[in-house]
């Protein structure tokens, strides 16, 4: 009980937007939810709001130290405004770990507006006997989803379902 | 720290109303079924909020419902029932939750205890090989895209037609093991990628298999007719869902439904209710969609069962015929199916969204199988690996009151990461040891996240949906293997 009522205390701490520049060097960091696990996300800008965000992803499913960047893989991804873009940027890297086994470690966002995000990530396959799944991520939500901004950067916070 | 504030008008000792002036918006009232004792864990967070957020949803009837084992989920409370007229009503996959038909089966033996228990070591070995299991297991039937499709089609009845299961299980599965309207054109490319490797399998989280002893017959008549006898009977419960592509097919619908709701403007408390009339294209395609995940899971669990009659049969040098193990049944927690209710007198046809609830109809329902016509369909209510399991029977009650629902499980009460702090995976397994718990797991450390501290104690949910008459309790059963994920 006493844990669940800390979170509630966190959550609320940093949705305070004078907050987010205190915590700008942080990248994410992870948050318990009842039946689930959620990150609140850092960038300066949005491109690494994204970026951060995926990496906080893996770091939820493995140890991203773990991860070797051996390959590539350019992704494409629209959608209705920018909080839904977020939702899909990271439900297509969980189909991606989930259907095809890749882990990823690092994110280029190369393009990125309201709407459209266009980015490469560089990682690995899974390689049981180097990477240890720590968490199966099933799905990104929408509940409880925020996307903040003021003049020091951006925060944003997501529930995983596991 | 403020949990929920908000007013619950207490009807009786199990019974606590939500008003609906509570919120601007909502369409019924909300209600708790819960013990005093048990509402100031459920008030400690925002659950009763999405109680009433779920009543603001178009076509809701009498009431939006919170089973005891109630938690916080996303959009709508995991334990939460609500029933929408088909006519100016909506579907939600919210209300159905990322797990489609997410359930669990129950299957008997003839063994007894003391026969087991000397084995149990080697026969938790033999199911732990037998039934893929794990974060990211992938099957042992490899499935062709075009089977994938059938299997989309037929449920369970798929594997029973490769040998996986007896006829005689499809009678004692919901539904058959088979919903209709499955059209696999509305799954997408992605889901499909995600299914097919995972099929058969049990997956991680809290999915398991257990063997089970019979400790307490509440109700022999009842019991004896599912062909539970006697205490220190064996029994086997497979707990799972449609995996990775549940998932992907509610993510996927979700997009649709996110701009469906704007489309006809439908005003929703929550991002994460996000809903189309049920007569809409979305609607229908969304529904079309479920069908095929919880034909997935239904096959899911007809594979399971087969593989934990294989490996019982190899170790107890029988077959499975000769060792009783006969499916007693086989339940859904996580659905939306269209069922006639009985409202004000009025035979209405409903959309009945069972999140994290079971159905519970009564004896001499139509749709319940020949076999349980005169006690009612049997429900399946798994505890926490480290308590307790029960067998109920649906009842009268709940159709009146709730839409033939009960509960569906214990209900979480800490996080997964809460759990992992106050507790080490290897202690769990140590304690479960100790009490004579045979325990086979793809991650010790995840234990922890299961562990019975994690959960509500499921006795007290059962004793509220017992009390309050919306399902009959029959059997109480204890782990003596488990098989975590």
């Amino acid at each position: 009980m006493r844990l669940r009522s800390l979170f509630r205390a966190q959550a609320r701490k940093y949705t305070l937007s004078n907050d987010i520049g205190k915590m700008m060097k942080r990248a994410f960091e992870i948050i318990d939810h009842t039946a689930d696990v959620g990150i609140i996300v850092y960038g300066a800008d949005a491109r690494q709001l994204f970026s951060n965000a995926a990496l906080a992803l893996f770091s939820l499913i493995t140890d991203t130290e773990s991860i070797e960047e051996k390959l590539q893989h350019a992704l494409e991804i629209s959608s209705q405004d920018r909080d839904s873009l977020l939702v899909e940027w990271l439900n297509e890297l969980i189909y991606l770990f989930d259907a095809r086994h890749f882990l990823f470690t690092r994110f280029e966002i190369e393009s990125l507006s309201h709407n459209q995000l266009k980015a490469t990530c560089y990682g690995e396959s899974f390689d049981p006997s180097r990477h240890k799944i720590k968490t199966g991520v099933k799905a990104a939500t929408y509940h409880m989803l925020k996307v903040d901004e003021d003049s020091q950067g951006y925060k944003a916070q997501v529930i995983f379902d596991i | 720290m403020p949990g929920w504030q908000g007013q619950l008008i207490k009807i009786d000792d199990y019974r606590w109303q939500i008003p609906q002036s509570y919120k601007s918006g909502m369409r019924v009232p909300g209600l708790i079924y819960a013990t005093q004792k048990m509402l100031e864990s459920i008030r400690e967070d925002q659950t009763p909020e999405q109680v009433a957020n779920v009543a603001f949803l178009p076509g809701i009837v009498k009431f939006s419902f919170a089973m005891p084992d109630i938690h916080w989920g996303y959009g709508f409370p995991i334990g939460g029932v609500a029933a929408m007229d088909i006519k100016n009503g909506v579907i939600s996959p919210g209300g159905v939750g990322y797990d489609i038909n997410c359930g669990v089966r129950l299957l008997c033996t003839n063994l007894r205890e003391a026969e087991v228990r000397p084995k149990i070591h080697q026969l938790i070995g033999e199911l732990f090989q037998n039934v893929p299991s794990g974060l990211g297991s992938e099957g042992k039937i490899k499935v062709s895209r075009k089977e994938m499709e059938q299997l989309m089609v037929e449920g369970s009845r798929w594997a029973v037609r490769r040998g996986m299961g007896l006829k005689e299980d499809l009678d004692v599965t919901e539904e058959g093991g088979c919903m209709e309207g499955a059209d696999p054109n509305k799954i997408s490319d992605k889901a499909v990628k995600r299914g097919m490797p995972q099929a058969g399998t049990l997956g991680s989280g809290n999915h398991f298999l257990e063997v089970q002893v019979v400790k307490e017959i509440f109700a022999p008549e009842i019991a004896s007719v599912m062909g539970i006898n006697e205490i220190g009977q064996i029994l086997v419960l497979i707990h799972t869902g449609s995996r990775g592509f549940g998932h992907q097919v509610c993510t996927d619908h979700l997009r649709g439904m996110e701009e469906a709701a704007s489309k006809y403007e439908i005003k929703l408390p929550d991002r994460q209710l996000a809903c189309a009339p049920i007569e809409s294209q979305e609607g229908k395609d969304y529904l079309a969609a479920m069908a095929c995940a919880a034909n997935y899971a239904w096959n899911n669990r007809q594979c399971i069962a087969h593989w934990a009659r294989e490996s019982f049969s190899k170790v107890f040098s029988k077959s499975p015929q000769e060792l009783g193990m006969k499916q007693i049944y086989d339940v859904t927690h996580n659905i939306a199916k269209m069922e006639q209710h009985l409202i004000d007198g009025q035979k209405l046809k409903v959309c009945v969204h069972r999140k994290g609830a079971t159905r519970a109809f009564p004896a001499g329902h139509k749709d319940i199988p020949q076999c349980y016509k005169e006690i009612g369909q049997p429900v399946l209510i798994p505890g926490d690996m480290g308590r307790c399991s029960f067998i109920a029977v649906g009842t009268e009650k709940a159709m009146e009151e709730s839409f033939g629902s009960t509960c569906h499980g214990a209900g979480r009460v800490l996080s997964r990461g809460a759990a992992k702090r106050a507790l080490k995976g290897k202690d769990v397994l140590r304690e479960l040891q100790a009490r004579g718990i045979t325990v086979k797991t793809g991650s010790i450390p995840e234990l922890a996240e299961e562990a019975s501290l994690a959960y509500k104690d499921v006795t007290e949910v059962i004793d509220v949906v017992h009390q309050a008459g919306i399902s009959k309790k029959v059997a109480m059963a204890v782990p003596l293997g488990v098989i975590k994920g």
